[in-house]
């Protein structure tokens, strides 16, 4: 029973966390201006990170872990890069 | 499912409830960033993903895997401490960003 419950609380909060990833991604789809488009990828980012460490509390396996400081890593590389590239024109100066 | 067995029925509760409530402050910033009117406005929305989210369904994780382990588990902390330190770092930049491209553009954004 507990395990049940302890399954469908993961159920629900990997499909909250695919409705938060599709209003990032419609952000990101109909952002006005480029930095509406970054920070909807940013958040895409954040939440996919999430949902990994929720798959691998689903499967038990402890592997999923450097999956998701992987995408914590890139997600943070990636926004820097935009941003510095939306404030100077160009990434490396 | 082969990581819950052997889980007292309490930790499996308090597991759940940290997990469902990370989740579902991680939806409301999400929404909160597609129906904010303004940029600015907009940007505050993602940071309750990134804090307060991040932060339960890490301790969830650890509670779980040290508990199914039998021994603490605790590299989730590694996540924990890059997102702290790698969050206001983006935000700065990308509001500084978006100062800059309205500055240019004379209007506001």
């Amino acid at each position: 029973m507990t395990q049940s419950l302890l399954a469908n609380a993961l159920i629900a909060a990997q499909v909250m966390l695919a409705l938060a990833m599709a209003c990032a991604a419609a952000r990101l789809l109909i952002g006005p201006r480029a930095q509406d488009r970054v920070l909807g990828l940013d958040t895409l980012y954040v939440n996919a990170m999430l949902l990994i460490l929720t798959f691998g509390m689903r499967e038990g396996s402890t592997l999923y872990f450097e999956l998701a400081l992987v995408i914590a890593m890139l997600g943070f590389v990636s926004t820097a890069a935009l941003a510095k590239f939306l404030l100077r024109g160009e990434v490396i100066e | 499912m082969s990581g819950a067995e052997g889980l007292p029925p309490i930790a499996a509760a308090v597991v759940a409830v940290l997990v469902v409530l990370g989740a579902g402050l991680a939806l409301i910033g999400s929404v909160g960033l597609l129906r904010l009117p303004t940029f600015y406005e907009r940007i505050h929305a993602p940071t309750l993903g990134t804090t307060m989210a991040v932060a339960l369904t890490l301790i969830a994780s650890m509670l779980l895997f040290s508990l199914t382990q039998a021994r603490p588990v605790v590299h989730e902390l590694v996540i924990a401490v890059f997102v702290i330190v790698t969050t206001p770092v983006t935000y700065m930049l990308l509001l500084r960003a978006a100062v800059h491209r309205d500055g240019l553009r004379g209007g506001s954004g």
